[in-house]
């Protein structure tokens, strides 16, 4: 039987869980870069969540050295802020690829963004469509 | 001095030198790269030191802050993480020297970035640090990537960005796991403490699942390997190359780390499933690998399937868990790194210089190019695995591990696998010394549209590329005639595994 009075504790994970899928499911089936990348972060909370419920305990307080306890564990919340660092790393150079596509193809949309490369490749029979630079006029979106 | 103090340096030096040709390149690119080769050679001689330490004593073992391992940083290196330290920073070194192309200051504050991340990898002991170090290089690699021209390379970078940072996430998990099994996690209490905790509890075969395979999207097993060709085929030559030869060794050396520090073999045993899927998951590899490698029209795509079907073979020595079989296994690693890596940089020139990108315009190569054409023919020899060549050693010890461990399906599987890289490599060989020049002929590529064929009298390649496709020709030569000692080499390791 589930137990409501200590629902606090799993709570979190059902939250974690639901955090990781939908996460993903964003990731791979929603067509717009940005919103892959979104999807990413979410994914990664969904994470960091799981660490920081791994430390709670009943009646802990933040570990400081000053305050009595018990304390929380201190370690796996140390570890997220390092892992939220390397989130804010990989969501910075992703967005900066990003904007480097939408200069070069006016869209944020992966599968105009094959389209347009697949046309390109049809148009000038060029050995390799990803070797120009310049910006397309159209906007299909 | 303590032989231990040099470990952090092997991480500080890069991360800390990374700065130096962003500053420099503001004056001169030139002086930039020359900055940065310096580091590099600093770097291998550091690298060849700890090796010299570990080779002539114990293990070196390093606590950063003075903080006990089993909740500070610790870093150790063994015979076989200074083997693979040595190797980041000399292949490091030999690629980027073999690029005369004088990039911005970001590009080698990057290239630094990536030996750090590669470096730190191969000499945590921490399962925690492992994941951080490989999100560095990891994003040093996907900003590398993009630093070709053209938004085909954004690209491809976004797509390596975005599955390696689920595989390294889904590797975080797994440590989650593991330190809610365990309560650590410094490697050699975790391999203590799992064993405490019962290797077939649902909590450390979850961690083992996760763990395992998250890194192997960075090793790109297959179906795991999609953003490998992509990345490969549009990143800037040096980088191709640099990551072809180490990028996926590092990861594949994280998965050894991993399977034998930290679960141990006696995991294996308990939970056969575990060994099943692994076995299973390489043996797609291999003969996918092979399939698509055998399909591929564009040279680099070729190799970079290549790729995906030779971790496979890693990985089936790494399921077998046989004195025999990780050592070949461990010998592969090595070998197919230096091989790899002297083919991404010769098929970077050709497309750079002449405009060689499929294996249709390596047409007639031996005639025009012979010394060009008789490298890729030695390095394309250890890719099929004949002798002398280093991969015949590998595939030679994965086929007598897998015969005495009486697992005649993985041994089929290896024989199997010469096989298929004896037809794909055999192709790019073939087109060199046996097909009609390429000048004589249009040449129809993959989209199957006609293009011109490239100028019979394109630029012969740059020196400096024959000379570091040469050194790797000789490496891939000299360690498979000195193969038993690399076997030696590896041998302590592995005694204290399994």
């Amino acid at each position: 039987m589930i137990d409501l009075v200590g629902a606090a504790t799993w709570l979190p994970h059902v939250g974690y869980v639901l955090l990781v899928a939908i996460g993903l499911f964003v990731l791979v089936n929603d067509e717009n870069l940005v919103k892959k990348i979104v999807g990413l972060n979410i994914f990664q909370t969904g994470i960091f969540l799981f660490f920081i419920t791994s430390a709670y305990r009943t009646g802990g307080r933040a570990p400081l050295v000053s305050e009595p306890g018990p304390y929380v564990n201190p370690l796996p919340q140390v570890l997220i802020l390092t892992a939220i660092v390397v989130g804010v790393s990989v969501t910075g150079v992703a967005l900066a690829l990003i904007v480097r596509l939408y200069d070069a193809y006016g869209t944020l949309r992966e599968d105009v963004i094959r389209d347009l490369r697949a046309a390109e490749a049809r148009e000038d029979g060029a050995p390799t469509p990803a070797t120009d630079g310049g910006v397309r006029e159209e906007d299909p979106a | 001095m303590n032989p231990g103090d040099l470990l952090p340096l092997l991480v500080a030096v890069p991360l800390l030198a990374a700065a130096v040709p962003l500053a420099l390149a503001i004056w001169s690119r030139r002086l930039a790269r020359l900055a940065t080769g310096g580091v590099l050679v600093g770097q291998t001689a550091l690298a060849a030191a700890i090796a010299w330490f570990v080779a002539t004593g114990d293990p070196i073992a390093y606590v950063v802050g003075g903080i006990p391992a089993a909740f500070g940083i610790g870093l150790l290196a063994d015979r076989l993480s200074a083997a693979l330290a040595l190797l980041v920073a000399a292949v490091a070194l030999a690629v980027l020297a073999s690029d005369r192309t004088a990039h911005g200051g970001a590009y080698y504050g990057l290239w630094l970035l990536l030996v750090a991340g590669l470096s730190g990898v191969v000499v945590t002991a921490d399962v925690f640090n492992l994941y951080v170090f490989l999100e560095i290089s990891g994003l040093a690699a996907y900003a590398l990537v993009a630093a070709a021209r053209g938004p085909g390379a954004a690209l491809a970078a976004l797509k390596y960005l975005l599955v390696g940072t689920v595989g390294a996430t889904l590797y975080l998990l797994g440590v989650g796991y593991a330190y809610v099994a365990t309560g650590t996690l410094a490697m050699a209490d975790l391999a203590t403490a799992l064993a405490a905790a019962g290797h077939d509890s649902t909590l450390v075969v979850a961690a083992f699942a996760l763990m395992v395979t998250g890194l192997s999207v960075k090793v790109a097993l297959f179906p795991l390997h999609g953003w490998k060709p992509d990345a490969y085929a549009a990143a800037p030559p040096a980088v191709a190359a640099a990551l072809a030869a180490l990028g996926s060794t590092v990861a594949a050396y994280a998965v050894v780390r991993i399977v034998f520090g930290v679960f141990t073999p006696a995991f294996l045993d308990a939970v056969p499933v575990a060994r099943t899927g692994l076995l299973a998951a390489a043996a797609v590899s291999v003969v996918a690998g092979g399939l698509l490698a055998l399909r591929a029209t564009d040279a680099r795509r070729l190799l970079a399937y290549s790729s995906v079907s030779q971790f496979g073979l890693v990985a089936v020595g790494v399921a077998l868990a046989t004195p025999l079989a990780v050592t070949g296994a461990l010998v592969a690693l090595v070998g197919h790194a230096v091989a790899k890596g002297g083919l991404f940089v010769v098929a970077g020139a050709l497309a750079r210089d002449g405009d060689l990108r499929t294996v249709g315009d390596y047409a007639g190569l031996a005639r025009r190019q012979p010394v060009v054409a008789a490298l890729v023919a030695v390095l394309a020899v250890s890719l099929v695995g004949l002798p002398p060549t280093v991969g015949f050693a590998a595939k030679w010890y994965l086929a007598l591990g897998a015969v005495e461990a009486g697992a005649w399906a993985a041994a089929g599987l290896v024989v199997a696998s010469t096989l298929l890289s004896l037809a794909y490599a055999g192709r790019l060989v073939e087109r060199c010394y046996v097909a009609p020049d390429a000048s004589e002929r249009a040449v129809a590529t993959d989209g199957g549209r006609e293009r011109a064929a490239p100028a019979a009298d394109a630029a012969p390649v740059d020196t400096r590329v024959v000379v570091v496709a040469g050194l790797a020709a000789v490496a891939v030569l000299a360690l498979g005639f000195g193969s038993t000692a690399l076997a030696d080499w590896f041998a302590p390791v592995l005694e204290g595994w399994l």
